[in-house]
């Protein structure tokens, strides 16, 4: 009868120690910015180039995140890209002439959808769509940009 | 030669054939056995999981220990010492912490189990159970089976967990991360499908090993060699899978 007692003591550590540990990582190890199960509103935005920005990037506003990218496709008749994103309805009073970029999370960072506020008196809602937009900063194109303002400096150098 | 290897293909085949055979009698045998005699399957878990916690938490932290001193010597070339945490977590999560308990539980609990049922094999005991008209596949082999089943996750989310303290440990303690940084940063990056994907691993393994090692057991020859011989195969067999197996799952699901 001891034995039994101890085998079902040592069992129910055991388990109640893997239950434990289970708890610990869903909660402690991934991340508690998931919007899932709180309230949120869709927007959306064209932008020219969305660069690498992937679904469920975080959309920030003065560096909080409020919200997460929910899908980025191509718009065949506008020829430019529509992004949609969802933000925590705790949020409402954005002004809806706020205007969004796409900004790099440091310089090797992933992208995402940085909002700057606008001064309108009207907020954004469900359904609306942000107009004020700016694309991602392709680094091959200020290469190209730096590279051609070098080339046109040296050609009035040698003109003076 | 052709001829040699068309039977060894052949006796793979049967091999393979009677082992599915075996795990399908297992598994419909398994609820009735979980509900009528629950506590052998407590029995059970208490041997396979409750035994196999020191040695499991033990490899934890030092699996942990390593990943954060290789981590951190690796990332700070880059300036990224901050990504440790990342690091660990994603390893310990994803691969190591399935696959390392995986091969600590085939060395600890299934040869335990393997050597057990094959003894019990050569000294009649299974035959003297069926004389006295008690199926030993359901009395023996499914709560040792089921056993296994339930420990092997739960011993893989304390290997993980023990493991990312053991990477704090170095990485924090001895070598000065920031410990918000190290937990923030993995907790911005690890997403619930990373971790579904070590549970899914760690279920999986789970059956693998409690099926090599109750079947291994089973078909042992009856002899002091045979069990020996059970016992290895088991150890061998269940590494081989389980590493066979981490790949196909990690393949299936990036």
């Amino acid at each position: 009868m001891q034995q039994t007692r101890t085998v079902e003591l040592g069992t129910g550590l055991f388990v109640l120690l893997g239950m434990g540990a289970l708890f610990f990582l869903t909660t402690q190890t991934t991340g508690s910015n998931n919007f899932s199960g709180t309230e949120t509103f869709k927007v959306s935005a064209r932008f020219e180039n969305v660069g690498s920005l992937k679904i469920r990037a975080p959309v920030a506003m003065s560096g909080v995140t409020i919200g997460r990218v929910l899908s980025v496709r191509f718009d065949p008749e506008q020829l430019n890209a529509e992004v949609v994103f969802e933000i925590d309805s705790q949020y409402n009073q954005i002004p809806d002439d706020s205007d969004a970029s796409i900004l790099t999370a440091g310089l090797l960072g992933s992208q995402y959808i940085g909002l700057q506020a606008g001064g309108s008196e009207e907020y954004l809602q469900d359904g609306s769509e942000i107009l004020f937009t700016q694309s991602a900063i392709v680094i091959e194109n200020l290469i190209g940009k730096y590279l051609f303002n070098q080339g046109a400096d040296s050609n009035e150098e040698e003109e003076e | 030669m052709f001829r040699d290897l068309y039977i060894t293909f052949k006796e793979f085949l049967r091999t393979f054939g009677a082992m599915q055979l075996f795990f399908l009698r297992l598994l419909s045998n398994s609820p009735s056995i979980f509900v009528k005699r629950f506590n052998l399957v407590v029995h059970q878990v208490h041997n396979a999981g409750a035994l196999s916690l020191v040695i499991i938490m033990v490899c934890g932290l030092f699996v942990g220990g390593v990943l954060g001193l290789q981590g951190h010597a690796n990332l700070s070339k880059f300036n990224a010492e901050d990504s440790v945490g990342t690091f660990a977590a994603f390893s310990l999560i994803k691969e190591l912490g399935p696959v390392i308990t995986a091969l600590l539980f085939a060395g600890r609990a299934g040869t335990a189990l393997a050597s057990e049922i094959g003894l019990m094999k050569a000294t009649d005991q299974l035959a003297a159970m069926e004389m006295m008209a008690i199926n030993p596949l359901r009395r023996v082999l499914v709560p040792r089976f089921l056993g296994g089943v339930i420990a092997m996750p739960l011993l893989v989310a304390v290997f993980t967990v023990i493991g990312l303290f053991g990477a704090h440990l170095v990485a924090v303690s001895l070598l000065g991360v920031d410990a918000g940084a190290f937990w923030q940063q993995m907790r911005s990056t690890l997403e619930m499908g990373d971790l579904y994907e070590g549970i899914v691993k760690s279920i999986v393994f789970g059956i693998v090993a409690s099926l090599y090692a109750v079947w291994e057991g089973y078909n042992a020859i009856p002899t002091a060699e045979g069990v020996g011989r059970a016992t290895t195969r088991t150890v061998v067999l269940t590494a081989i899978a389980v590493l066979i197996l981490d790949f196909m799952i990690t393949a299936v699901s990036i």
